[in-house]
């Protein structure tokens, strides 16, 4: 027994490096439901992005010639809001702060609900207790009155914004990451890498948090979901960027008194919103579907 | 063979239900005469359990039986409807499952199951004439006959006693076959050898036809009259118990034969190199020529037919009569174990008491592991010779007493002991399908020992990694794969790898080689011991399996209920053991050689 006893099926067998993640992706991406709100959401996306770069007129100004709540014309394509502006330069110009408020407030709050989730999962005891009890208590509030009372509080700011909207966020992610970590750190491999003492970060992060992390990207789909709809929901109530910036949770605020007249400058922000929400949805149903797929594959074979 | 099979299974095929039609198993056929046991034997993947579930006209999801016929006293139960066959399961030919705890219902007394399986089946015209049949198979299964115990609940009683229900239910509808999966696999040596005799006494007292599967060939050399072997789903070779284990006409037989620990340890354990084939990743020929030190040209071309060795015993080989005559020379004696040279202590512990919760398991242990030598811990389950280990190994901290290591006290729990310490302690865990980071590739999971205690990376760390894994016979090749790519066996030797890129001078084997099949536990057990003499390096090897440790260790303290009730040289301990305890363990552990003996 002295040559190596791999034969040469088994090198077959796996030769191509699996990343557990692109397996995830590839499954997803088989399924309609996943291309279509990948369309979805990239082209609202490219509108948010490039948008501002190529709007007709300067979206703060009034059109000149032009009254407010005017209808669609060939100056104006979809016509102007309550005080004269070109309602397509705003609307092209109002979705790049409602992408990245929501996103970055996802980013924050799944971060650290990820951490206090892991935290709580390998500490146990007293710690998780309260760990998950103080987020029991965030969780309490309905997400859009917690932001409510916080930005009351405190004023309207962005940074409290995204703020308000993460620490929502961060118990919804602890409590998943809690939920698939503590079968996780169970495990012997991870009283293997104590044995040796590996600090107890790295055991979180880099032993335990790529075993969760299926069921974590399917939540951050959701709560970017749920989160877009809330920023949009603040700058409405004007909790956000502040006139005469252009957001589309601004828009349908400023031109609602105007709907029957000039439809437009409202409709227009409220079917991105939408579509934006149904397009990441659609993503992480089909990311949700396809992990659950991967596990029953996994034990079935097993 | 007589004409009066109470089971005759004839050229069964089983495929996957995917498109692809593989089969799983194909060409089966046997057959089992009343009161007669039949062994059914393979390592993981050979189709056994399939073939067992056959026998019930059933199939596991995902699976369909293709082609063949199934009687049961002359009648073909595959050609029944689905419902037709449901209902003579129980009472034509029963089932006992590996896990007892699983298969009973955990809400419903024991009673009342008993009296469902009798009542489903239409038993009885009253309730004290099932009651009665109730109270005689209990007996039969050695079972108390109380009210007190038909109104327990699964839970409320030893695994034993579960397996020995379920033995009774299958057994109270007095079935013509019976199909038993590996039923005493969780069971200790003492209670699986009183499970065994009833299983015999049954089968005999009621003429029932028997099909035993199991990976186990010493239980089955203890307990069948005739031995089918499964290998890639064709029938190896079946024949007399006695025949097939003294003249294997196949190699592959031969091979698992030389692969079982003998609690004599005369002769060296040998491994089977290689995995056995999967569905779907057959090989053209025969399907063990690739394993084969047999194999000729054209075996890698045809597939062998199962030739008629004798009357009762058929092989399925083109060279059966050159391996069975081999088979009459010698087999390979065992390497001599390396002397204990030194007096000194690696690893000295003194009057542990250890504890879990309130629970105290471990009481006044005194025990010496000296460096280079291979010390075996040897006791049934929940004997505390896993919590002893963890305790050595740092991943136990609710003790008290002392432990020393190479002289200097050492700290409960490894996050107290000093980085040396960690590095120079390697814990090597049962289950490898456990003990790796699945999303961590080898070369990662190999390396981790590297970057914390030598900090070493680049090319220095991929050469210590290749190294490690040449030491453990691995190429470097599985340096990019996941564990999952990997067979268990290949596994444990990670996790083995990882323990030794460490440099350690102690390994703590916890039952590394319990899940894994006999013909890789050899193979395992020869990395183990050529580390112990070229690398100079103490083990601490936990084990179960008495059979085992003649084979690699040097000395053996022998565990029951948290305490050491007997420590020794290997051999005198062995040959005379002193405690009561070590006595019926040595009788109760099933050892092929004793039961050839007791045959011929």
């Amino acid at each position: 027994m002295s040559q190596a006893v791999v034969d040469t099926a088994e090198v077959g067998r796996g030769a191509t490096r699996s990343r557990p993640w692109r397996i995830l992706f590839a499954a997803a991406w088989g399924q309609h439901r996943t291309k279509v709100g990948v369309a979805i959401t990239l082209a609202l996306v490219l509108i948010a992005l490039i948008g501002p770069f190529v709007t007709p007129y300067p979206p703060d100004q009034g059109v000149e010639n032009q009254l407010p709540f005017a209808k669609p014309s060939a100056d104006a394509w979809l016509g102007t809001d309550t005080i004269g502006r070109d309602v397509l330069s705003r609307f092209l110009a109002g979705g790049l702060s409602v992408l990245i408020l929501a996103g970055l407030s996802t980013a924050i709050g799944v971060s650290l609900g990820v951490a206090v989730g892991l935290v709580a999962a390998y500490s146990r005891g007293k710690l998780d207790d309260l760990l998950m009890r103080g987020m029991d208590v965030i969780l309490s509030f309905p997400q859009i009155v917690f932001a409510l009372v916080l930005a009351a509080t405190v004023g309207p700011a962005l940074w409290l914004l995204v703020l308000a909207v993460a620490l929502t966020t961060t118990p919804r992610a602890a409590r998943v990451a809690r939920g698939a970590a503590v079968e996780i750190v169970e495990r012997d491999f991870v009283r293997a890498a104590e044995a040796i003492g590996l600090p107890r970060r790295r055991i979180l992060f880099s032993e335990v948090l790529p075993n969760i992390t299926s069921p974590l990207v399917v939540e951050t789909t959701l709560r970017l979901t749920f989160n877009i709809a809330v920023v949009a929901g603040l700058s409405f109530l004007g909790f956000g960027l502040q006139p005469p910036a252009a957001d589309w949770g601004l828009m349908i605020n400023e031109n609602k008194n105007g709907l029957t007249i000039q439809p437009w400058p409202v409709v227009m922000p409220i079917i991105a919103i939408g579509l934006l929400t149904i397009g990441t949805s659609l993503i992480g149903d089909g990311l949700n579907r396809a992990a659950i797929g991967i596990e029953r594959g996994r034990r079935g074979s097993e | 063979m007589n004409a009066a099979a109470a089971l005759e299974v004839v050229e069964l095929r089983i495929e996957l239900d995917d498109g692809d039609h593989e089969d799983i198993v194909d060409e089966v056929s046997f057959r089992v005469a009343a009161g007669e046991i039949l062994g059914l034997v393979g390592e993981s993947g050979s189709g056994k359990t399939t073939v067992g579930l056959a026998v019930l006209g059933h199939t596991r999801r995902g699976a369909r039986i293709r082609r063949g016929e199934v009687r049961i006293e002359g009648r073909d139960i595959l050609a029944l409807t689905a419902l037709e066959r449901q209902r003579l399961r129980g009472k034509l030919v029963s089932y006992v499952p590996q896990d007892p705890a699983s298969a009973l219902n955990p809400a419903m007394r024991v009673g009342k199951q008993l009296e469902e399986a009798l009542t489903e089946h239409g038993f009885g015209a009253s309730d004290a004439e099932r009651r009665e049949r109730i109270v005689e198979t209990l007996g039969e299964v050695l079972l108390p006959v109380g009210d007190a115990f038909l109104r327990s609940y699964p839970h409320q009683l030893s695994g034993g006693q579960q397996q020995r229900v379920a033995l009774a239910m299958a057994f109270a509808n007095r079935p013509r076959v019976i199909v038993l999966d590996e039923p005493t696999t969780g069971l200790d040596v003492t209670t699986q050898a009183h499970v065994l005799e009833t299983v015999r006494d049954l089968c005999g007292a009621h003429g029932v036809a028997a099909v035993y599967v199991s990976h186990d060939l010493a239980v089955v050399a203890t307990l069948a009259d005739r031995v089918a072997v499964l290998y890639g789903g064709r029938l190896a070779e079946v024949g007399p118990t006695g025949t097939l284990f003294r003249a294997a006409a196949h190699p592959y037989t031969r091979r698992l034969v030389e692969a079982i620990p003998e609690l004599s340890g005369e002769h060296a354990l040998v491994g089977i190199p290689g995995t056995a084939p999967r569905p779907g990743h057959r090989p053209q020929g025969c399907f063990f020529a690739p394993r084969c030190t047999y194999a000729r040209p054209d075996c890698l071309s045809a597939e062998p037919p199962l030739a008629e060795v004798s009357a009762e015993h058929r092989a399925r080989c083109f060279y059966w009569a050159d391996v069975i005559l081999e088979a009459a020379a010698a087999r390979p004696e065992a390497t001599p174990r390396p002397e204990i040279e030194v007096d000194d202590a690696l690893v000295g512990v003194r009057e542990l008491n250890a504890w879990y919760g309130r629970r105290q398991v471990l009481f006044d242990i005194d025990l010496v592991v000296r460096p280079r030598e291979c010390l075996a811990l040897v006791g049934e389950s929940g004997s505390g010779k896993t919590t002893l280990a963890r305790c050595i190994g740092g991943l136990h901290t609710r003790y008290d007493g002392e432990l020393t290591f190479k002289g200097q006290p050492l700290a409960a729990g490894s996050q107290a002991r000093d980085a040396a310490a960690r590095r120079e302690i390697q814990y090597v865990f049962q289950s490898p399908y456990n003990s790796l980071n699945p999303r961590k590739t080898i070369g990662q999971i190999v390396a981790q020992p590297l970057r914390l205690f030598f900090s070493a990376a680049g090319t220095e760390g991929r050469r210590r990694v290749s190294d490690a894994l040449e030491r453990v016979q691995l190429s470097s090749t599985v340096i990019n794969r996941y564990p999952h790519q990997l067979s268990g066996g290949e596994r444990q030797r990670v996790a083995i790898a990882r323990a030794l890129a460490a440099e350690p001078q102690l390994l703590v084997c916890d039952e590394v080689t319990s899940a894994l099949d006999v013909s890789v536990q050899a193979a395992i057990i020869d990395v183990l011991a050529e580390l112990q003499r070229e690398l100079h390096i103490g083990l601490l090897f936990v084990t179960h399996n008495l059979a085992l440790i003649r084979t690699i260790a040097q000395e053996v303290a022998v565990m029951s209920e948290g305490r050491i009730v007997e420590r020794g040289i290997v051999d005198s301990v062995l040959d005379d053991p002193q405690a009561d305890y070590t006595r019926r363990l040595l009788a109760d552990t099933p050892s092929l050689e004793a039961a050839l003996a007791a045959s011929a």
